[in-house]
């Protein structure tokens, strides 16, 4: 498979006159033609930070990224020129916001909201073209394109979040960054919402990075899942890995106990005790082990590495950097 | 599904005009205008420069009105009527110009100075402090006096006296839109800053923009009339709406039509331009459509 995306090592933060707040520390990520990833942790963990940061718009001069490479295609993003990054955004990367409701603008149509990644990225089309393929979108997310001529205001809130992934997939993009796409939706939305996705994704081929809270919705569109925290990924691997795989990450299992389970007879959830780290202060070595069950002296000092626990599958923590001789990516 | 349909066959003008008329005040402070505006501009036709405007007629100076002269005439003898509407001539379009340029200049320093932030925003604005330091009216006054009297450099010094008050207000409203989601939507998609300022950015905020555009053309008729009242703006004989006003302050007492006829256009089409801004404000914005 091609690697649509590689990311290593990526260091992003956010500097402001008082602090540095370390959003994203070393991540490192693959994703090939057509792959949905699932990323999945707690707020703060700096999902939206690194979906901000391949796309280039994080907020001007208050989010940096420091260290660390971005290839998209081949190409590197980081560093790299306006020209580049606006032909990129949007075009071949685009991006659907948390809440439809506001990322829409109140004074434009739908059709010109739509039309307009059209009008920047596709100029040889005629202005009937655009048209044209406006209604082919709104179509093909369930909309009449009849109503191509309203304005956000007039649609709820799931159609909005409709128009939202026909703006974002007007272009055929490469690769979508869903950041909570259903998180402002209710549930029945959600489910028709998530559906749509599905369908679309496979349709058009488009790889996928699906940033979430919700394990359930992971469980019903990706094939490759991500755990992240404190800005790092803390744990990758594949559905079946993550989900019904024995070795995880002890974060993982402490997110997987707290989900309620029809199946076990538990009266009460195990959470994971404690706050996630002040991303100003971060602890030494591992960041996660301050709030670790199965920590010892290792943890407290050194910085795990990847570990490889075949067929992509990779955990980032010291209990199992001895059986396969630790290190790799 | 109905409405739907008849939606979809007005274009965007015409969706702005439905929702304006429904506002009637604001349809009547349009009639007003057009009738203003239409005196102003037919004027020539209808009473003759020469003889009615200018020329002098002492033995019937002062006179009340009567089928002749319908608003009486003046200290000169001369109608004042066709005084009055060669007068809105200028004071319209003095005001309506200079409001039109200043929205342009201060629109374009306010929405870089609000969307860029930073350094940008510190020059831009520090600069229009500056000029924000004298009151409006002095400010025009030291120009038109660098500059020699004259209706271009008047039209300037108003330019130069009301851009930073449109800078400011375009500033502030952009502040509170640039961090809107639907602008970082826009980034996300690779839109340019010029398109994001131009089609996101100010549109969102045009009501603030257009109450002070009104309020500006009031202020710019206004000023007017006290530049010419110390020589600066238009030059005597023109009439012109403030120096009719300050003429006829002499006479207020025996003959105060004299002052308020002037003082009544003045008002008239302050009010209208009012009236105009607040429909169009509501008009421009789809989401009052209902």
């Amino acid at each position: 498979m091609n690697e649509l995306l590689q990311i290593k090592n990526l260091h992003v933060v956010y500097q402001t006159d008082e602090e540095t707040v370390y959003a994203v520390n070393g991540v490192d990520l693959n994703l090939s033609e057509g792959e949905t990833l699932g990323l999945v942790g707690e707020t703060g963990a700096g999902k939206t930070t690194l979906a901000l940061s391949i796309l280039n718009i994080l907020p001007p001069k208050v989010g940096k990224i420091t260290e660390g490479s971005i290839l998209f295609e081949g190409e590197e993003l980081v560093g790299a020129n306006e020209k580049l990054i606006r032909e990129i955004q949007g075009n071949k990367i685009a991006m659907i916001f948390q809440d439809p409701m506001t990322s829409l603008n109140p004074l434009l149509t739908i059709e010109d909201q739509i039309g307009e990644a059209l009008l920047l990225h596709r100029k040889e089309l005629s202005k009937d073209e655009i048209s044209q393929r406006v209604e082919e979108m709104l179509k093909m997310v369930g909309i009449p394109p009849e109503r191509k001529k309203e304005y956000p205001h007039q649609f709820s809130g799931g159609m909005k979040q409709r128009v939202v992934i026909a703006i974002s997939l007007a272009c055929e993009p490469k690769l979508l960054l869903a950041d909570e796409p259903t998180t402002a939706l209710d549930v029945t939305i959600q489910a028709q919402v998530l559906h749509m996705m599905n369908q679309l994704k496979k349709e058009l081929k488009t790889a996928m990075i699906l940033i979430t809270h919700d394990l359930g919705v992971v469980a019903e569109i990706c094939e490759k899942v991500g755990i992240m925290y404190a800005g790092e990924i803390i744990e990758v691997g594949s559905l079946e890995d993550i989900f019904k795989g024995k070795d995880h990450h002890p974060y993982t299992k402490g997110l997987f106990g707290s989900i309620p389970d029809l199946n076990s007879d538990v009266s009460r959830l195990s959470p994971i005790d404690g706050l996630m780290p002040d991303p100003s202060a971060l602890p030494e070595g591992c960041k996660f082990h301050p709030r670790c069950p199965n920590c010892w002296e290792m943890c407290k000092t050194t910085v795990p590495e990847y570990v490889d626990l075949g067929n992509g599958h990779k955990i980032r923590c010291h209990l199992f950097g001895n059986q396969n001789g630790g290190g790799g990516i | 599904m109905e409405k739907a349909g008849t939606l979809k066959k007005r274009s965007q003008l015409q969706a702005i005009w439905f929702r304006f008329k429904k506002n009637k005040l604001a349809v009547f402070g349009l009639i007003l205008l057009i009738i203003l505006v239409g005196l102003a501009v037919f004027a020539p036709l209808l009473v003759s420069y020469e003889e009615d405007v200018i020329a002098q007629d002492v033995y019937n100076k002062m006179q009340g009105p009567s089928a002749e002269h319908i608003f009486g005439t003046d200290h000169y003898g001369r109608d004042l009527f066709a005084r009055v509407i060669f007068g809105g001539r200028m004071s319209l379009l003095v005001g309506i110009l200079t409001v039109v340029i200043s929205l342009c200049l201060g629109a374009i320093i306010g929405s870089s100075a609000g969307y860029f932030g930073g350094v940008v925003d510190n020059v831009l604005m520090r600069i229009m402090d500056i000029f924000l330091s004298l009151p409006q009216t002095i400010m025009a006054v030291a120009i038109v006096a660098a500059l020699g009297a004259g209706l271009q450099n008047l039209i300037i010094a108003m330019v130069v006296a009301s851009t930073p008050w449109f800078a400011r207000v375009v500033r502030s409203t952009v502040l509170s839109i640039r961090g809107q989601d639907f602008i970082e939507a826009a980034r996300a998609c690779g839109t340019p800053h010029k398109r994001i300022i131009l089609k996101h950015v100010i549109p969102n905020s045009i009501g603030p923009i257009i109450v002070q555009a009104t309020l500006e053309i009031g202020m710019a008729i206004m000023s007017i009339a006290a530049l010419s009242f110390i020589g600066l703006g238009i030059q005597a004989p023109t009439p012109e709406w403030g120096s009719m006003l300050s003429e006829a302050k002499s006479f207020m007492r025996n003959d105060p039509n004299l002052v308020i006829i002037p003082g009544i256009a003045i008002v008239l089409s302050v009010m209208a331009l009012n009236l105009i801004g607040d429909g169009l404000r509501d008009a421009l914005d789809p989401r009052m459509k209902n």
